[in-house]
């Protein structure tokens, strides 16, 4: 057996998934100033439009590349990919061109419950709901505490995988402060689509109806996948949320719930998104101040 | 035009793949056995990245209606014109009116239909296959049902001049199809999880091919691996399989609890919090999707290196038997994007 391993230097190691891939990981725990960094990796190593590399994708501590071997002379795109990964890892703070999405959520809403209530089974608490767990397990009073914590600060998509659309983010407030609740023991066979969920310190809506694991806390009534891409919103991609993306959630009633529904389904409502240069440095020095300034950009 | 009667099992419209979506957590679906795939395409002098049926056990039955050129490939299995024995692995003219059908799959597991212009369904994002997961692509984004009815396209390689000739795969091409696969592997990835005696049992080990083998990934059934000790890193599950989710290369491994080792096929989820034991070679992909429970498997450990000798083996042999057929392939020509 050869060395697996090429440790990068600045941090990560480097292996080979097959003879297509190159996997990298800065390292095995989620840290928001590292999906940071990595954010700004890819979107500069996607930029650079490298010859046979025909996939970048980011993930939370970690980031894959896929190439076509025949296009491509493997030391120097190793070459290059430590290039970029040192100047990012140790560089100063990057700033990230991207935006801010506005996404409305109907917490505790009824169709998350009574597709909830039908797999108590196989949950932690049998006794109570998902949100009343989050909020418990968080050392929130109330659900209405772990609504106001969900909406007060905004979330960054550090990876879209499992189906399309699907993002998964991270809510840019300390470690300490980030809800965390463990996945269900063993995994529901049905979720609602637009289910809002949480599991580990990682918020996903579901794209599509299908089974699931994460802990529901509401429902949007925005779609975030479109891969027909006939919708206004999805004109230009077929996901409403990549990687890179700052996601704003906000609290509606079940009134408001049906009127945007209904505005979706007519192709009339449209998502209330910024564009938002983010900057990783301002971050680290204020982060709480610095999220305001941002959430300013949706008023 | 074709007009399904049966369609089989499970019967796809699929192509080469749609690459370059992990980014947005899209698989690249296409032909699971791309080789065979390939070959179906250079024998009716096809685009290479024409669009093909792929069927799974038990093949379909379907009604030309306008006169074309058909090859069949994949597993062996007895193909039928109006109930007349066809040969596979060479190319079949079929008349308006008639109709293609299959006797039992006698070895593998899946089957193509190449048919001179392809399978004319839209092509979206750069590809014309089936993901079924979001009903995408393909026709109408699912298995054929009876019924269907498949424009056949214009999807002729531009270079080659005679593709009404009759051709033939010389035997020593073929396939082997055999109910063992030996795969390489190359390892990394969150293997570092994995004790230096559970690596090396996995190389050891006989695998046998589970019930939940399809596109989507085949379930192995084989010893318990164990994992290294650790503090539960923040943001991984608690279970010692469980990392930060990550990416799923096409063809990784995942090893959920350290048991039933999960090798993940072209409409596999692109990425999940299971760890991730090494990768399966691109060329070693088609045998191991050629075969079906209680089938079985062993792995090898190979380098990148390695890896990337077998693939030119692999594309060299292709290029023989391009030019043996005398079709214009051109090295890698699969993967360019054509109009």
């Amino acid at each position: 057996m050869t060395e697996m391993y090429r440790q990068l230097s600045g941090g990560g190691r480097l292996s080979f998934g097959g003879d297509e891939f190159i996997f990298v990981e800065l390292s095995e725990e989620m840290r928001i100033q590292q999906a940071l960094t990595i954010q700004t990796l890819a979107r500069t190593l996607t930029a650079m439009n490298l010859p046979g590399v025909t996939d970048v994708c980011p993930a939370h501590a970690s980031y894959m590349i896929r190439y076509t071997p025949e296009r491509v002379n493997l030391p120097e795109l190793l070459a290059t990919i430590q290039e970029v990964h040192e100047e990012m890892v140790t560089g100063r703070p990057a700033t990230i061109n991207t935006c801010i999405v506005d996404v409305p959520v109907y917490y505790n809403d009824p169709w998350t419950r009574e597709t909830l209530m039908k797999f108590r089974d196989r949950h932690q608490d049998p006794s109570s709901t998902d949100i009343e767990y989050a909020a418990r397990v968080n050392g929130f009073e109330s659900i209405d505490e772990l609504i106001a914590a969900h909406t007060r600060h905004p979330f960054l998509v550090t990876f879209m995988n499992f189906v399309p659309g699907n993002a998964e983010s991270v809510q840019l407030v300390p470690r300490d402060l980030q809800i965390e609740v463990p996945k269900y023991k063993s995994p529901r066979t049905e979720t609602p689509s637009r289910a809002v969920g949480h599991g580990g310190a990682f918020a996903n809506i579901y794209p599509s109806a299908g089974a699931g694991g994460v802990q529901l806390l509401g429902r949007t009534p925005i779609n975030v996948v479109d891969m027909a891409q006939t919708r206004a919103d999805f004109r230009e991609r077929p996901v409403l949320l990549p990687a890179g993306t700052l996601v704003s959630f906000r609290a509606i009633s079940e009134a408001e719930y049906f009127d945007i529904r209904a505005a979706v389904e007519a192709d009339e409502y449209r998502v209330r998104i910024a564009d938002i240069e983010f900057s990783v440095g301002k971050h680290i020095e204020d982060w709480e101040g610095y999220n305001d300034e941002l959430l300013e950009a949706l008023q | 035009m074709m007009h399904i009667i049966m369609p089989g099992l499970q019967t796809l419209v699929q192509d080469s793949g749609r690459d370059g979506y992990y980014a947005l957590g899209m698989p690249p679906a296409g032909a699971l056995d791309q080789r065979s795939y390939t070959l179906g395409n250079m024998l009716v002098g096809n685009d290479p990245r024409a669009a093909s049926l792929e069927f799974a056990f038990m093949g379909p039955a379907i009604q030309f209606q306008s006169d074309t050129v058909i090859a069949v490939t994949g597993a062996e299995v007895t193909a039928l014109i109006d109930g007349e024995p066809q040969p596979m692995w060479a190319s079949v003219p079929i008349k308006k009116g008639q109709t293609l059908s299959f006797g039992p799959m006698t070895r593998g597991s899946r089957g193509y239909i190449a048919l001179r212009g392809g399978v004319d369904v839209p092509k979206l994002l750069g590809s014309r296959s089936t993901y079924q997961t979001v009903q995408f692509g393909g026709h109408m984004g699912r298995a054929l049902k009876p019924g269907d009815v498949l424009p056949i396209g214009t999807q002729i390689h531009s270079e080659d001049g005679h593709g009404d000739r009759i051709r033939e795969l010389d035997p020593k091409y073929l396939p082997s199809l055999d109910s063992s696969a030996d795969l390489a592997v190359v390892i990394g990835l969150a293997n570092y999880r994995f004790t230096p005696e559970s690596v090396q049992l996995f190389f050891e080990a006989n695998f046998t091919v589970s019930h939940e083998a399809n596109r989507t990934a085949y379930r192995l059934i084989g010893p318990a691996l164990e994992f290294v000790e650790r503090d539960v890193p923040f943001g991984a599950g608690s279970d010692p399989s469980n990392v930060v989710n990550l990416g799923y290369p096409l063809g990784s491994i995942q090893i959920p609890s350290g048991s039933e080792p999960i090798c993940l096929l072209r409409d596999a989820v692109t990425g999940g919090g299971y760890v991730t034991f090494g990768t399966i070679i691109s060329t070693d992909l088609d045998a191991l999707a050629q075969l079906k429970t209680p089938d079985t498997v062993t792995f090898n450990s190979v380098s990148v290196t390695e890896a990337h000798a077998k693939r030119r083996h692999a594309h060299n042999e292709l290029a023989q038997i391009a030019k043996s057929l005398e079709y214009p392939w051109v090295f890698g020509a699969e993967r360019e994007e054509t109009p």
